[in-house]
């Protein structure tokens, strides 16, 4: 039987996600194409809204080589604080690249934060030996993203399909043909063919609900691109940023201790002088969420009576109130909104919070997937410049960079194919998965209790300290959770159905979940943001490389593949 | 613990004839917002609740709507500062509804991109192919900072009067976005956005209700953006012509590589 036809729209560059890694690369396209070729750009939300706009305190370049810093010392740097499994060949690409990127996005209008004498303005971050974090107030992502938003408004050849909720990746023989997507204002299932295509779905931080992430950051793109056969890569390393504000986990940026703010316990004791006695609060962000978890576990941390979450302070104070005004304004402005407390005034209660995910769908160093003609790019993708643990200041940077890499390749390849064709029956079978499976489905649990099961077990045995012990009885829940009647969608409507959005994104939290669980249970080393408390020290012997999970008929399968090294040779940290 | 009375104003095109509201007993707890209110209804009491959220840091501008009759971002009000014993959700003014607190808006973001919020220049080779910055002193950044924090969540144009009156007006939000471009040093397109917007349909519409700056979330003037915008054209004051914005620094994109010099820090 046939069923109904699915309505076929075609592109030359289809591009899933509009952060900022989709909306530089957007950009891209359309500016190596002069306008010629057809970008369509599909989120799931109206295009501004990304979680980009959350980045707070800083994009890192070099801009004053004349003050002693260089594209070595940022490299180096990335490499060091990445514990060593960063592709070498990767960082110094990246570093070679941002400050014409630095220099793009300012000519595009960004209002970077100004030296006196008219120059843009650079700040400390945790683990950089130079102050190399360009900054814009404490709204770096957001200014980033209404830049380049703004800017793509000026590109004809740029179409937006916002709240459009990508379910798969079509391929045939190995090649892109397109995705397939939900229109959510009309509910109806309709197939995007493009020549080429880039995802651009950003992180998975939300498998924990005290996080830095928005609400709609989701695996979605990470769980599609595994089901279309491409591995997922170093799913284990999830950074743990020092400071998330109690009670949700609101990002307290690391700029503030940049500026001067400090980590104290619950004996007035500036703590990181006995875990880093040289970078002291500007350690790398592995190393001081450790430190915080060590003093809460020792009995010096302060306990939030409504939400039973422990904490440690971060005193603003020695940076000033006038610097606490003009600099880090929205965090002052957060302070006061969400937790009452003026930080001119009063420490804020802050804890390690999910905040970055260093893993993500297998590419090249040019952001290519193993399917030709398929590209990923910014949070989404792991290249791997961030390694075991990234830098503060390096991830909007990596956005900007392979956005721009990808959006380039992804114009060119497309440029030479010819028109984009139908993949016939993989878009029937999705139709079937979701209206069938899903939306007319049947049972009796929560979608959303299913979520918050999923969030407390990786919060309690998948944080910034981990044992083998807790690892399986997570595998084991997670599978468990995975056979629960779940896949039903109370919400009958076709229009605007986040109900039936949130059932699919629950799914790729569960399948993501295993994942990195499992890459975690097997990885029988510390390094960088994997921490095992069975397995104290880095083993560069049996672990210096990459973990590589694929997803088939059978299950999860792991591999593993090698790291480039070109001129840091491993050595054990210190900060 | 005490219950927080939560209405939220329902409706699908599809099967209601009116919007109606619809209330849900949410139990409270300390520093609950508004959107944590809605969520809770909608995870564990109601699944088919739309809405849009998404950063709940007032940074993402997605959960704009009216509650207790004035428009607000759902996350960034707290339950507990709302006078009254109810908490009362609709979708914002002025802008179509698609399903309960969902609006269009569509048009709002055409409007946008039709007064070219884009930094304009003469010197295209070097806007596309940098090779510094444009120099721009600290006190010429604040003038037009406080505008630059538009995030685009509607509320400003839900409350405007004007824009319920006028179809044509741009909007609070798209002219104090044409403001913000057209006052920044780097920039020569005032005159091309000017010529758009001085019209019968454009700035002069405005009759400086205020309304947008009262309720913008972010602390963003619009009312004073469009008078300064009138001022411009008033005073005859031109905004930059082409190759007047603000130059490029002497210095550039650092030329040597990694490979140069030694590695630093340990």
């Amino acid at each position: 039987m046939v069923g109904k036809l699915v309505e076929a729209l075609r592109h030359d560059v289809v591009i899933v996600g509009s952060g900022i890694a989709g909306l530089r690369a957007a950009i891209e396209a359309s500016r190596v194409s002069d306008g010629k070729l057809d970008v369509a750009v599909v989120t799931k939300l109206q295009a501004m809204r990304s979680h980009s706009v959350s980045a707070e305190g800083g994009t890192a370049a070099v801009l004053y080589p004349e003050l002693g810093d260089s594209l070595d010392s940022h490299a180096f740097d990335t490499v060091k604080g990445s514990d060593y499994l960063a592709d070498q060949d990767a960082v110094e690409r990246f570093v070679r690249e941002m400050p014409g990127e630095i220099y793009q996005l300012e000519h595009w209008g960004l209002p970077w934060s100004r030296r006196e004498d008219g120059r843009i303005a650079q700040r400390w971050f945790g683990g950089y030996s130079y102050p190399r974090a360009t900054f814009a107030e404490d709204k770096v992502g957001f200014f980033e993203m209404q830049t380049l938003y703004d800017t793509a408004t000026r590109y004809g050849g740029i179409h937006f399909y916002q709240e459009w909720f990508v379910t798969s990746i079509l391929t045939e023989g190995g090649e892109f043909r397109g995705v397939t997507a939900i229109d959510m204002k009309t509910g109806s299932f309709v197939q995007i063919l493009g020549k080429a295509g880039i995802i651009a779905t950003g992180g998975s931080g939300r498998l924990y609900s005290f996080a830095t992430y928005a609400y709609s950051s989701t695996p979605d793109g990470m769980a599609t691109a595994l089901r279309a056969g491409i591995p997922l890569k170093d799913m284990e390393f999830i950074q743990f940023h020092p400071s998330g504000l109690i009670p949700s986990g609101i990002l307290i940026t690391e700029a503030v201790r940049g500026e001067g703010g400090v980590l104290v316990n619950k004996d007035g004791e500036r703590f990181m002088k006995r875990y880093a006695p040289a970078k002291l609060d500007l350690a790398s962000r592995d190393v001081v969420s450790r430190a915080m978890m060590t003093e809460i576990e020792e009995g010096r941390g302060f306990k939030d009576q409504a939400t039973g979450l422990d904490y440690l302070h971060l005193d603003l104070s020695p940076i000033g109130d006038e610097k606490i005004k003009s600099r880090l304004s929205q965090i002052r402005e957060i302070a006061i909104k969400f937790r009452g407390i003026d930080p001119a005034e009063k420490p804020l209660p802050v804890r390690p919070v999910c905040h970055y995910v260093m893993g993500g769908i297998d590419v090249d160093i040019d952001g290519a997937t193993r399917i030709r003609g398929l590209w990923a790019a910014g949070e989404a993708a792991c290249v791997s410049i961030n390694g075991a643990n990234r830098l503060g200041a390096n991830s909007t940077a990596e956005c900007l960079v392979w956005g721009k890499f990808t959006g380039a390749e992804a114009a060119r390849y497309a440029a030479g194919k010819g028109a984009a064709s139908t993949v016939g029956e993989q878009v029937q079978l999705e139709e079937k998965r979701i209206f069938d499976g899903i939306f007319h489905g049947k049972g009796g649990t929560n979608p959303y209790e299913i979520r918050d099961s999923l969030q407390r077990l990786m919060a309690k045995d998948v944080f910034v300290y981990r044992t083998a012990d807790g690892l399986s009885e997570a595998l084991r829940t997670i599978r468990e959770l995975k056979t629960k009647d779940f896949l039903h969608c109370e919400d009958r409507s076709r229009v605007y159905n986040t109900n039936l959005n949130d059932v699919l994104e629950v799914e790729s939290m569960l399948i993501v979940a295993e994942v990195v669980i499992a890459g975690a249970l097997a990885r029988t080393e510390s390094r960088g943001a994997h921490a095992r408390r069975d397995f104290p020290k880095r083993d560069d012997k049996n672990w210096l490389k990459h973990t590589l999970a694929f997803w088939g008929p059978d299950g999860l399968r792991l591999d593993y593949s090698k790291v480039t090294i070109t001129k840091y040779q491993p050595t054990e940290r210190h900060y | 613990m005490t219950d927080v009375r939560l209405l939220v104003q329902r409706f699908d095109p599809f099967k209601d004839e009116e919007p109606r509201l619809v209330e849900y007993k949410v139990p409270k707890r300390e520093g609950m917002t508004v959107l944590d209110a809605i969520l809770y209804a909608r995870d564990y009491v109601d699944h088919s609740i739309a809405l849009r959220f998404s950063c709940r840091q007032a940074s993402c501008g997605s959960c704009g709507m009216k509650i207790n009759g004035r428009p607000r971002l759902a996350c960034y009000t707290q339950v507990d500062e709302l006078a009254g014993e109810k908490v009362v959700a609709q979708p914002m003014e002025n802008f179509a509804i698609i399903r309960d607190l969902v609006t269009d808006l569509g048009s709002f973001f055409e409007k946008h991109a039709e007064v070219v919020p884009q930094l304009v220049r003469s010197d295209l080779q070097e806007q596309e192919h940098p090779t510094s910055e444009y120099v721009m002193k600290p006190e010429e950044l604040t003038r037009v900072l406080q505008f630059t924090y538009c995030i685009k969540c509607g509320l400003c144009t839900s409350s405007c009067p004007t824009v319920a009156t006028d179809s044509e007006f741009p909007g609070p939000q798209a002219l104090a976005q044409a403001y913000r471009y057209t006052a920044d040093v780097r920039d020569e397109g005032g005159d091309g956005r000017i010529a758009i917007l001085d019209t019968p349909h454009g700035i002069w519409r405005c009759h400086f209700a205020g309304s947008c700056s009262y309720v913008c979330p972010k602390g963003v003037d619009p009312a004073l953006g469009i008078q300064l915008l009138k001022r411009h054209v008033m005073s005859g004051h031109a905004p930059r012509k082409a190759g007047e914005g603000s130059p490029t620094a002497k210095a550039g994109i650092p030329a040597h590589g990694p490979g140069s010099g030694s590695s630093s820090g340990g």
